[in-house]
């Protein structure tokens, strides 16, 4: 018990040795230090896609574009709704966390379980929530084409809408079979096969005069190039393969890092809000069982408090960052 | 331990309603993107990201400082980890985003080509 909350000596001169330097305990102090560092991990992840968009900042794709999805409303486009939502969510499950510590501060247990079992709650849809935008993100929606360059080319209408490649692409007498293992030497393998191959694509859009090629690069107008018919039509004769969805080396969205940075910061964000739940609950059955009521402080609510609120005040860079910039 | 116990319920609520006020600014500037801020930019950034970051930076202030009761912590603690934040933070974005935009330069206007 000595070891987990200092209770004895704290009068004595901050400097001088006394056991509380800067007037917290411990455990206080090493997990703002804590802190401390792991906000730096995360400021250099955010620092580091700040590096890659600015290098790619002609073609960065635009986030309100990306993220349009809201649970029950297929084909509605509602940007940014859903993250503000996920964003409600975290900052409440941090309101509800401050309250079970200012509970504790008055060793009022039933509050404090009720506080901290909300908090966990929110952290469960959290991580929900956020594992179903990683699942739209990689599913996709529209389908693009890939360049020999690298470049990426999505398609619209005439007013500028975007058009899937399912609702043009023909279906060509081809088969391309999927390499497997078991079909080939035990080494010889390939991904899952795009659902239309180039020449599906580049028919398809030959059979549909209306549509027109828009490239990644962002124009004055803060929107993305449409190109002429003409010019279309030569820049799809460079495809080089299909892009639907989003994985780790390409993505339908536009610069292949973007998809990078989504999944490590987000993910790793996502990792920092799951461990925290994880902890939450060891504590809520800690404080079930009484063992802070009998060691007369509830300090370890605090702790993991302060680890709570940290991940909420990740999410309110990533939000911005990812969503808003 | 040495703070006193005085119930604070009313200014967790408070802060709570700040928070939700200005995430709520924030999507609406988001989703509408104001001609006017949008379309000027004050040193290399358009207005409505230098609003983003404020806000953002309004919204830390106030996670840090209620919710972590960063407020009632002795200044030798808050400066020891305010300080270093900003410090290395701010170091770290100005070497990484100026080497970006160094890197676009060269892409944009050498001989060596990105999009072909």
């Amino acid at each position: 018990m000595e070891a987990t909350v200092t209770t004895a000596n704290s009068e004595e001169k901050t400097w001088g040795g006394g056991n509380e330097p800067m007037g917290a305990s411990y455990g206080k102090l090493m997990m703002w230090f804590f802190i401390v560092s792991d906000a730096l991990t995360f400021s250099g992840f955010l620092a580091a896609y700040g590096f890659s968009r600015f290098k790619f900042i002609e073609t960065w794709p635009l986030a309100d574009e990306v993220f349009t999805h809201f649970p029950f409303l297929h084909g509605v486009s509602a940007p940014m709704y859903y993250v503000a939502l996920m964003t409600f969510i975290l900052i409440f499950s941090s309101v509800t966390m401050v309250l079970a510590v200012d509970a504790g501060h008055q060793m009022k247990k039933d509050k404090v379980v009720l506080y901290m079992f909300l908090t966990i709650i929110g952290g469960f849809i959290f991580v929900g929530s956020q594992a179903w935008e990683w699942k739209n993100f990689i599913k996709g929606e529209y389908g693009a084409i890939e360049t020999k360059g690298g470049s990426l080319l999505q398609f619209v209408d005439k007013d500028g809408k975007r058009v899937a490649l399912a609702d043009f692409a023909v279906t060509l007498p081809e088969e391309r079979e999927q390499l497997k293992r078991n079909k080939a030497k035990w080494f010889m393998e390939e991904g899952e096969l795009p659902s239309y191959s180039v020449a599906e694509v580049q028919a398809g859009f030959k059979a549909h005069p209306d549509l027109l090629i828009r490239t990644e690069i962002v124009n004055a107008n803060k929107q993305k190039t449409i190109l002429s018919r003409k010019e279309s039509e030569t820049r799809l004769s460079q495809a080089h393969y299909v892009v639907e969805g989003a994985n780790l080396i390409r993505n339908e969205y536009g610069s292949k890092l973007f998809a990078d940075f989504f999944f490590f910061i987000t993910g790793f964000h996502g990792f920092h809000v799951f461990s925290g739940v994880i902890i939450n609950i060891i504590i809520f059955f800690n404080v079930l069982l009484g063992t802070y009521d009998k060691r007369k402080s509830y300090e370890m609510v605090e702790k993991v408090g302060l680890y709570w609120h940290f991940v909420d005040l990740v999410w309110v860079f990533v939000f911005t960052v990812f969503y808003l910039v | 331990m040495s703070h006193e116990h005085a119930s604070n319920v009313g200014r967790i609520w408070k802060v709570f309603g700040i928070l939700s006020a200005v995430t709520i600014l924030e999507v609406f500037l988001g989703i509408f993107k104001p001609e006017a801020l949008h379309m000027n930019s004050l040193m290399g950034m358009n207005l409505l990201n230098w609003i983003f970051y404020l806000l953002t930076i309004y919204k830390a202030y106030y996670i840090v400082w209620a919710f972590m009761h960063m407020e009632g912590e002795k200044s030798s603690l808050r400066n020891a980890v305010v300080f270093p934040l900003i410090f290395l933070i701010l170091y770290i974005l100005f070497i990484f985003l100026t080497e970006g935009d160094y890197i676009y330069e060269v892409f944009k206007n050498s001989t060596i080509k990105w999009n072909f």
